[in-house]
């Protein structure tokens, strides 16, 4: 291969050199087929950088006291030098939007434009669960629109009234989202359109359920009356499966909100959707990001696009952006995602181009494999939690050296379960698999009855995992449930088939006097 | 596809709102800190912002998450001398039984107990004067005021150059060239359409002395146009101001202060930080402060701030020469028509016996119809004097006006700041 000459040389960037190295790097992802949106790519300063970081990296956001409290503690982080600000940050749109921060190095620059503008933004785009659960095009309409009604709420409302509302969605925020069913695209014109529609449907529907007078019950047959569709007032459980979209229920059916508050649990509800699957491809988006990164540098070095200087420099970054500290080291702050994503879609590309004996009994389909046809199959069809139970090689657990510890509340000691050995590798692949799975993260709370013909009580049961009980945040976050659905709310923590735990709000008489 | 856009102009601080709400929610837990970081200040220090604690529980947002308890499984990096099947001793002083104790290996802590944050200086006097009001805050009547301000007054046809209203000027003058030029439009278009007419008539018809003329005719209207000017001194607009008379503004603030052998460097510094206290309040509230630095022991004299503070000087103390030379400064310099007046003393209360009745008449007499606000604190942990007996039948004569306290420690300044400068619902 020919060398040409350097780019640029020094650690100062300008505008033209970042188009030049852009379209170098333009040119080697397309050689690596990665299927991108394409590029905004925008300067900003550091506070910039500290603002976008409080609206959770978006570029436009409502008005809330808890971006402020984020924007508090990161400038203070910021400030005395505990934390060093991201590189970059990337938000999953279309054009996909890409911060760099001017107190970059050309070096830096051109490391985040190959990690975010080609590694995340074809992440983005192919990934089964951004393309399903996610419209990228449409999300920063949506925040405008967003924006713009949480305002219009507020002054109508008054901003109180509204910031409660919010924080009580935002407690619920991680409840407020379809696990199995795709979403609906949102599309804001549409939203806008239908808003006074569906504000006026929706009160028709809850006025119809909640409706204290059952006329013509005994007239009408038990089946198709007209007025009770859904057979409420004749028998059953209602909801007659359980629900655990916990806002989405609320929205539909707390009996006391406005049609403006049920539209403000909507904007929640619909964010929190968009966030889902970031929250569960965090090893894969960022490895992804980090394999891309790491290659493509190495290929503008090849080709002499870069020097000797930058390359180093970039070594040196990019060795402290994998690191994994051990689990007793001070600095040990749980599993670096990039460290593992990262070694991870290394060793897929090793397993298929340099197989071992272990590798060929491991995964006999991978090895010797296309390894670019590999790497984007397993980038589009999985999550962190499937991810890692069909990729992770006994060479990256020995490389990590990974353990699984036991902790039971009834054994006084703790074990470890398995080790990086033969009869290890399963089970810790099996117990990693399970640490990234959200539905071992998060509880899993449902919305059990609503008790529509009595005293209108909510009752929520929390299937217990392995004996897990619930935080003690569970009572102001039931306060915040009983103030969105008007009446009392209960919650029972099941094991088996029993209850074993029972959490209510308002709290019975006695208990309050005490508390 | 890429492209690049530079977004550094572009406004900063986008997260302000969200900050000024943060702040008002978590207002009570803030000001405690606040009052507290007063008082453990240094005099000179209120010119910064503060770092603030609250409660991490206080502000949480709760999710329902998983507590301790239950079985639960933690993969971690770094295996060194671990073999399947070894058994631990928690960590930490759980020691088993309550199984309270986090996963060894995940053992992170809880997270921050406090919640810290900077407020700026100005949030922070924000917070320092907040619910605080000056008594008798009403400005100085119009009519004795000589101070005016030049307020915009629409436009005007003349002025000076550097107030030219361009958008306004160049509206008139184009409406001026429409209708200057109308007239001659019209004429121009009947010249050309009878010359066309004219020439579309048959060679032998033709009338070249009516051609000629018309083609004069054209080439003098085009010319007329043309020489309509584009813009005329008619056209200019002025923005136009007229002198307001305006409430007065400023205020002055004279420091009294007894540097008598009996007040020490201790006292002194509590004082200090009364009227630092003071001058920042009334900072906030007026536009312009003047302070006037007025020390006595038997004879009073006005000094700059350093000599003021730090400067020793022994001797007895009389404390109405100081009163005398206020009075004397205020007829000099500060007409009370113009500046709004206060006047702070603080002094250990001592003073010549007889002194004090003669403290009293000044007050009464002369001083206190012309202030705005008087307040005396007495630094001393003593039972009071002759000077204080005075100045509570003072204070008895002009309720509103006069207010005194005593101080002890330092400890006490903040307090009895807010004491005098609280705001009064009943009024």
């Amino acid at each position: 291969m020919t060398r040409r000459t350097p780019i640029a040389t020094g650690s100062d960037w300008d505008f033209d050199t970042l188009t030049a190295y852009e379209r170098e790097i333009a040119r080697l992802a397309d050689e690596y087929r990665l299927d991108t949106y394409p590029n905004q790519i925008e300067i900003i300063t550091s506070e910039q950088m500290m603002d976008a970081y409080a609206s959770v990296g978006m570029p436009i956001g409502y008005h809330h006291w808890s971006f402020g409290k984020q924007f508090l503690s990161v400038e203070q982080a910021y400030r005395r030098g505990q934390m060093g600000l991201a590189y970059e940050l990337v938000i999953n749109s279309d054009p996909c939007i890409a911060y760099l921060m001017e107190e970059n190095t050309l070096m830096m620059q051109v490391l985040v434009m190959a990690h975010a503008c080609y590694g995340h933004n074809s992440f983005f785009k192919g990934n089964y669960l951004f393309r399903t659960w996610t419209d990228a095009s449409a999300i920063v309409d949506y925040l405008v629109f967003a924006r713009r009604y949480v305002a219009e709420c507020e002054e109508r409302h008054g901003v109180f009234a509204v910031e409660q509302l919010l924080d009580a969605c935002h407690a619920l925020q991680n409840h407020g989202v379809d696990r199995y069913k795709r979403p609906s695209p949102i599309s804001p014109e549409e939203e806008a359109r239908r808003q006074v529609e569906r504000a006026e449907y929706l009160q028709s529907q809850v006025n119809l359920l909640w409706r204290t007078i059952p006329e013509n019950v005994a007239d009408s047959g038990p089946h198709g009356d007209a007025e009770d569709p859904l057979g409420l007032h004749q028998h059953g459980r209602y909801p007659a499966e359980p629900q655990e979209n916990l806002l989405y229920f609320i929205e539909k059916n707390a009996p006391l909100l406005e049609p403006w508050q049920r539209e403000l649990v909507r904007i929640v509800r619909k964010l929190a959707q968009y966030f889902y699957p970031q929250r569960q491809t965090q090893v894969m988006n960022e490895g992804w990001a980090t394999f891309w990164h790491y290659t493509i540098m190495n290929r503008l070095y090849d080709e002499g696009l870069v020097n000797e200087g930058l390359i180093l420099e970039f070594l040196q970054s990019h060795t402290a952006v994998v690191s994994q500290q051990g689990f007793d080291s001070p600095y040990f702050n749980g599993i670096n995602p990039y460290a593992l994503g990262f070694a991870m879609f290394s060793d897929i590309k090793r397993i298929c181009e340099e197989p071992t004996e272990e590798d060929r009994e491991w995964f006999p389909d991978m090895a010797g494999s296309d390894w670019l046809e590999t790497l984007h199959f397993a980038m589009r069809n999985f999550k962190d939690e499937s991810f890692i139970q069909q990729f992770l090689s006994p060479k990256v657990i020995r490389d990590l050296k990974l353990f699984a510890l036991v902790d039971d509340d009834q054994d006084e000691m703790l074990t470890i379960a398995a080790i990086h050995d033969d009869r290890g590798y399963r089970r810790v692949r099996e117990a990693l698999s399970a640490q990234y799975a959200l539905s071992v993260r998060e509880p899993n709370i449902q919305v059990w009855q609503a008790d529509i013909r009595g005293d209108r009580s909510l009752t929520l049961h929390h299937v217990q995992d392995r004996r897990r009980p619930l935080s003690k945040s569970v009572y102001p976050v039931l306060r915040y449930l009983h103030q969105l659905w008007g009446f009392p709310v209960k919650l029972h923590s099941i094991e088996g088939d029993e209850v074993v735990r029972r959490y209510q709000w308002p709290l019975p008489a006695d208990l309050e006097e005490r508390a | 596809m890429s492209y690049f856009i530079d977004r550094r102009p572009n406004a900063r601080h986008k997260s302000a709102v969200n900050r000024q709400r943060f702040l008002d929610r978590y207002r009570t837990h803030i000001k405690r800190s606040v009052e507290e970081a007063v008082n453990r200040r240094s005099i000179t220090d209120m010119e910064r912002g503060e770092k603030v604690s609250i409660p991490a529980r206080d502000i949480s947002e709760p999710v329902f998450q998983h507590g301790p308890g239950g079985r639960r499984t933690v993969v971690s990096p770094g295996n060194r001398e671990f073999v399947e099947g070894d058994r631990l001793k928690r960590p930490g002083g759980g020691g088993g039984g309550g199984g309270a104790g986090e996963g060894g290996a995940s053992n992170q802590g809880e997270g921050m107990d406090e919640f810290a944050f900077s407020l700026s200086r100005e949030e922070f006097l924000d917070f320092v004067f907040d619910g605080l009001e000056l008594p008798h805050l009403e400005r100085k009547q119009l009519k004795d005021l000589e101070e005016v301000r030049p307020v915009r007054a629409g436009l005007a046809r003349e002025g000076v150059p550097a107030r030219i209203n361009i958008v306004r000027s160049m509206r008139e003058a184009q409406a001026r060239r429409i209708a200057m030029r109308a007239p001659l439009r019209r004429a121009l278009r009947e010249a050309e359409e009878a010359l066309e007419a004219e020439e579309r008539k048959d060679p032998v018809l033709r009338n070249p002395a009516r051609i000629q003329e018309l083609k004069a005719d054209i080439e003098r209207l085009e010319q007329r146009i043309e020489a309509v000017p584009f813009i005329d001194t008619f056209d200019l607009r002025y923005n136009n101001l007229v002198d307001q008379p305006q409430p007065s503004n400023k205020a002055v603030m004279f420091c009294v202060m007894d540097v008598s052998g009996s007040m020490t460097q201790a006292h002194k510094d509590i004082a200090k930080r009364f009227f630092l206290l003071l001058y920042l309040f009334l900072e906030r509230s007026y536009e312009k402060v003047e302070l006037v630095f007025v020390r006595h022991h038997t004879a009073a004299k006005e000094v700059d701030e350093e000599e003021f503070f730090y400067s020793r000087e022994t001797g007895g103390t009389i404390v109405s020469s100081a009163l005398t030379l206020v009075d004397e400064i205020i007829r000099a310099r500060y007409p009370a028509s113009q500046w709004n007046l206060y006047v702070a003393q603080a002094s250990d209360g001592d003073n010549w016996d007889d002194d004090s009745t003669t403290c009293r008449q000044l007050l009464a007499k002369s001083l206190m119809p012309r202030l705005q606000y008087y307040t005396y604190v007495e630094i001393t942990p003593h039972a009071h004097q002759a000077l204080w007996e005075e100045y509570e039948s003072v204070q008895a004569d002009f309720p509103e006006r006069f207010a005194m306290r005593q101080i002890v420690e330092g400890g006490d300044i903040y307090p009895v700041f807010r004491e005098l400068f609280r705001r009064r619902a009943t009024q």
